[in-house]
């Protein structure tokens, strides 16, 4: 009984994230004017941009936290306009936070466990009973949360509690929790943010193993520039809620506009 | 006890076949995968041999053949090597840490073909190097991770596929294989056991299947061997201890081999598996004692109460046990007071309850550290032999148990001491010889013994007391001998000294470079509310350096002779590392390397009119970048030396 990627059913069909002119208003203050962008399925995309660029707002009005004041948002056929969290999450798109969102005194291993609740089905009185098809869901459960801790290399800390772990393995925790929802989408909200050289390069290969072996669509959005550059396949660059550069990495530093507003003038 | 000779007439191949035989359906080998113990019984293990060695044969391996592993242990590594081995292949481990320009230079002076790696971390070192090692035909991996990229390519090959080409030559001539291995002879080289290279490129030392099975057969003479009995696997499989247990011991004596989930978790796994015997370098066993100190620590004051009484109790009852004389009633109930109250339950938090045997190897251990673990409830005990004699040519046997010596010599191992004071043995476990290197195999076997290349001799009791190398023994201006290697093992019984290095061969005394323990040391500086960022920072503040100075100044007070007395040290401001080519593979220090790494400090160690010395560190990332970061050292004089 062993598991292996190759033997694993991979999605065939991918579904492109469409943007159309999204625009997100609180009161008088635009977050995001007239924002399209296309997130094409299969690579990683980032999102770059100055603090208050309205890069989190983006992310918030595609995993349905905000729905946008106009625009579309479209993942496949399914519009996103006015989805719910929840509903976001079972279309297959999952998100990794900027500041941790983890259960700080439950260990790891719960943290991913209660992480795929909604992809758990039995009823109450199969959970009471337990016996039968509540252990089976468990232990299937179980199974995939044990593919994703191997998979971010978490083995070491399974069992201890979030809270008494470093900076840099919570944020990898944070990724896995997002994985077991074996997402087809994920959203990675400064997934290096506070890391050192050996985390943030940890983090990188993960980040490109997440692409290549679970064939995810990968949206990133991260301030170091270095990171972007190297693993980017397409950049979306946003400044104060407008987007005023887009293309792969080597045109995106070029664009006058996108060197002025993110990496300052001469 | 039933009588194993036979065993020598076998091939580890035939052995294995033997094996399944007389317990089939038992568990073999166990690996912890994805969170579950998975099992493998001995019908599984030479089913998988089998399909490997078929695999191979396919794939155009030829007998005496070259195949090179590297990994993490993993039942793979066991399969790829006895399956190599059945098609009378020769298998070599690489440890796992070696760099890609080292690999380079070992596979071309093994004539290696075919590399097994664990993952893409050792492909990629391979990738690297792919243009100068032109011979290598074919690189097998296990794990498929991140290997995308470079199926196409048919330099690559996947374990899977690799059984299924065996499986299917099986089904097609089922008797080929034991057909075969029948073509085998015990004293076929079968294995290339590289040597550890604290001098320079590792050799590789010629191993034979009777090398290794004797050493099975040898061992558990002296402590027999259970086949309900659990083993875990945690050293490298490149050292000579693992593949002693593997080839030699499991096979024998029809244990269970345990893989660990990963390096990281090898102490969870440890406590999960209870392990019945453990052979480890003795730097595990001062890791597991920090741990033990540290648990007692944050313990709450009754347990530090009764660990603190009962550890003099066992202490005592360890002394007679270990020198095997009868204990008084009144100390004997104590001492089991104290096994059922304290340490029991300690150890079995670290896993070592079932634990019969411990035993250690590869360096010595300070005695304070055999009286600790006797103490305790583990019966840690040394022994002595190299890679060249497969792991042990003396042992520590119960009831005999001197924290100074090594014990007495294997059955069938004959040993004497030379007129220079060198080791020498004998034994069916003695290796050929090194892989093309004739002048300096006729050196090791010189007149038929074993040369050591330790200075050592034996005491009245007939035990083995083993100096240091005949090469390290180091002389002071006056002449005076001292074992540096001595010294240092009484610095590091310290809890705060995780390494030292000393030195003073051919000056006027001797100076010490101490590591501080990051974990003790930091604990300790916690609990007094001293704050610090680094570890460089840690090892500069005044209080840790006077810490360190109470340690040196206990050794001093204990030195046999006065020329052993330390008169400098310096706390060094990084951790020596086996990456930056300070240790060895196997933790030794390279004492030569990093005197010439310190040069600056150690001159300043023997100019006693500097106290204090700016130094600028350079630090490499994985990336290959580096910073450079200036620290200032302090070097201490202490009073009272001469």
């Amino acid at each position: 009984m062993y598991f292996r990627l190759k033997n694993q059913v991979l999605p065939v069909t991918m579904d492109k994230l469409v943007i159309s002119d999204v625009t997100l208003s609180f009161g008088g203050l635009m977050a995001l004017s007239d924002v399209s962008l296309d997130i094409e399925p299969g690579l990683i995309t980032s999102v770059i941009g100055p603090n208050g660029a309205g890069k989190t707002s983006l992310l918030n009005c595609i995993s349905g936290f905000y729905h946008p004041t106009s625009g579309d948002i479209y993942f496949g056929d399914h519009k996103l306009n006015k989805a719910s969290p929840h509903q976001v999450s079972n279309l297959g798109i999952a998100r990794a936070f900027q500041n941790i969102e983890l259960f700080g005194g439950m260990t790891v291993l719960d943290n991913l466990l209660l992480a795929r609740h909604q992809k758990l089905h039995y009823s109450i009185l199969h959970a009471v009973v337990y016996f039968g098809k509540a252990s089976r869901e468990e232990s299937k459960n179980r199974r995939y949360v044990e593919e994703v801790i191997d998979f971010m290399e978490l083995e070491p800390y399974r069992k201890h509690t979030v809270g008494s772990l470093s900076y840099g393995i919570q944020k990898r925790v944070e990724v896995a929790r997002a994985l077991t929802l074996a997402p087809r989408l994920l959203l990675l909200d400064e997934p290096m943010a506070g890391m050192n050289i050996e985390e943030k390069e940890d983090m990188v290969r993960f980040i490109i193993d997440i692409q290549k072996e679970r064939d995810a669509t990968v949206v990133l959005v991260e301030h170091d520039l270095g990171v972007v550059m190297d693993i980017s396949d397409r950049i979306y660059v946003l400044d104060f809620g407008v987007l005023i550069g887009a293309g792969k990495p080597e045109e995106v530093v070029k664009i006058p506009q996108v060197v002025e507003a993110y990496i300052g003038e001469d | 006890m039933k009588d194993k000779s036979q065993l020598l007439n076998y091939t580890i191949p035939q052995l294995l076949r033997w094996r399944v035989k007389e317990t089939g359906d038992k568990v073999a080998l166990r690996e912890k995968d994805f969170g579950y113990w998975n099992n493998y019984t001995w019908n599984d293990f030479y089913d998988h041999v089998r399909k490997i060695a078929l695999g191979l044969e396919k794939v155009g391996v030829k007998k005496g053949d070259k195949l090179a592993l590297i990994g993490d242990n993993i039942p793979e590594m066991l399969f790829m090597a006895i399956g190599a081995q059945s098609i009378g292949a020769i298998s070599a481990g690489i440890y796992q840490t070696t760099l890609p320009d080292e690999i380079a230079q070992l596979i071309d002076y093994m004539d290696v073909t075919v590399v097994f790696c664990d993952d893409q971390e050792q492909v990629d070192k391979l990738v690297e190097i792919r243009d100068r090692i032109p011979r290598v035909r074919k690189v097998i991996y296990e794990d498929p991770r991140g290997m995308r990229s470079y199926r196409s390519d048919d330099w690559f090959l996947f374990i899977e596929d690799l059984y299924e080409i065996g499986a299917a030559s099986n089904a097609e001539h089922p008797e080929k294989y034991d057909a075969l291995i029948d073509q085998g002879s015990p004293d076929d080289v079968c294995h290339f056991c590289l040597t550890s290279g604290t001098t320079g490129l590792s050799k590789g030392s010629m191993m034979t299947h009777k090398n290794y099975i004797n050493m099975g057969i040898q061992l558990t003479k002296v402590d027999n061997l259970e086949d309900t009995d659990e083993y875990l696997s945690f050293l490298p499989f490149a050292w000579i201890g693992e593949q002693m247990n593997s080839f030699g011991v499991a096979m024998a004596t029809g244990i269970t081999i345990n893989f660990p989930e990963s390096v990281e978790t090898s102490m969870e796994d440890l406590k999960e598996i209870g392990p019945h015997f453990m052979f480890g370098a003795p730097r595990i066993y001062e890791t597991i004692r920090s741990q033990i100190w540290l648990k007692i620590d944050e313990s709450y004051w009754l347990n530090r109460l009764a660990y603190q009484k009962f550890i003099k109790i066992g202490e005592k009852a360890a002394r007679y046990r270990m020198s095997g004389e009868r204990m008084p009633a009144s100390l004997r109930f104590s001492a089991w007071l104290g096994k059922t109250l304290v340490f029991d339950p300690l150890i079995n938090q670290i896993g070592l309850r079932r634990l019969r045997r411990a035993y250690t190897g590869g360096a010595a251990l300070g005695p304070e550290l055999f009286t600790f673990y006797q103490a305790i409830g583990v019966n840690l005990k040394q022994i002595y032999g190299q890679t060249e004699i497969v792991g042990i040519a003396y042992m520590h046997r119960d009831g005999d148990v001197r924290p100074d010596t090594v014990g007495k010599p294997l059955p069938e191992t004959e040993c004497k001491i030379s007129e220079e004071g060198e080791i020498l043995s004998q034994s069916p476990s003695v290796c050929v010889g090194y892989y093309k290197m004739d002048d300096k195999s006729e050196e090791l076997l010189e007149g038929g013994w074993l040369h050591s290349g330790d200075a050592g001799y034996i005491d009245e009791n007939g035990h083995l007391v083993v100096i240091d190398r005949v090469a390290d023994v180091m002389h002071s201006n006056k002449g005076e001998m001292f074992s540096p290697m001595f010294l240092e093992n009484k610095l590091k019984f310290s809890p705060y000294i995780k390494e030292a290095v000393i030195f003073g061969d051919k000056r006027d005394f001797v100076s010490a470079l101490i590591n501080i323990d990051p974990i003790v040391v930091g604990k300790w500086a916690e609990d007094r509310g001293l704050s610090f960022t680094t570890y460089m920072d840690l090892s500069g503040k005044p209080e840790v350096v006077e810490l360190i100075k109470g340690a040196v100044q206990d050794v001093n007070e204990r030195a046999e002779k006065d020329h052993f007395k330390i008169k400098r040290f310096a706390v060094l401001y990084k951790l020596l590392d086996m990456d930056d080519g300070e240790l060895t593979k196997t933790g030794k220090i390279r004492r030569k390397f990093v005197r010439e790494k310190y040069k600056d400090l150690y001159e300043a160690l023997y100019d006693e009119s500097v106290s204090k010395k700016k130094v600028e560190a350079d630090f490499q990332y994985q990336d290959g970048q580096t910073t450079t970061v200036e620290a200032e050292m302090s070097f201490y004089t202490m009073e009272g030396v001469a």
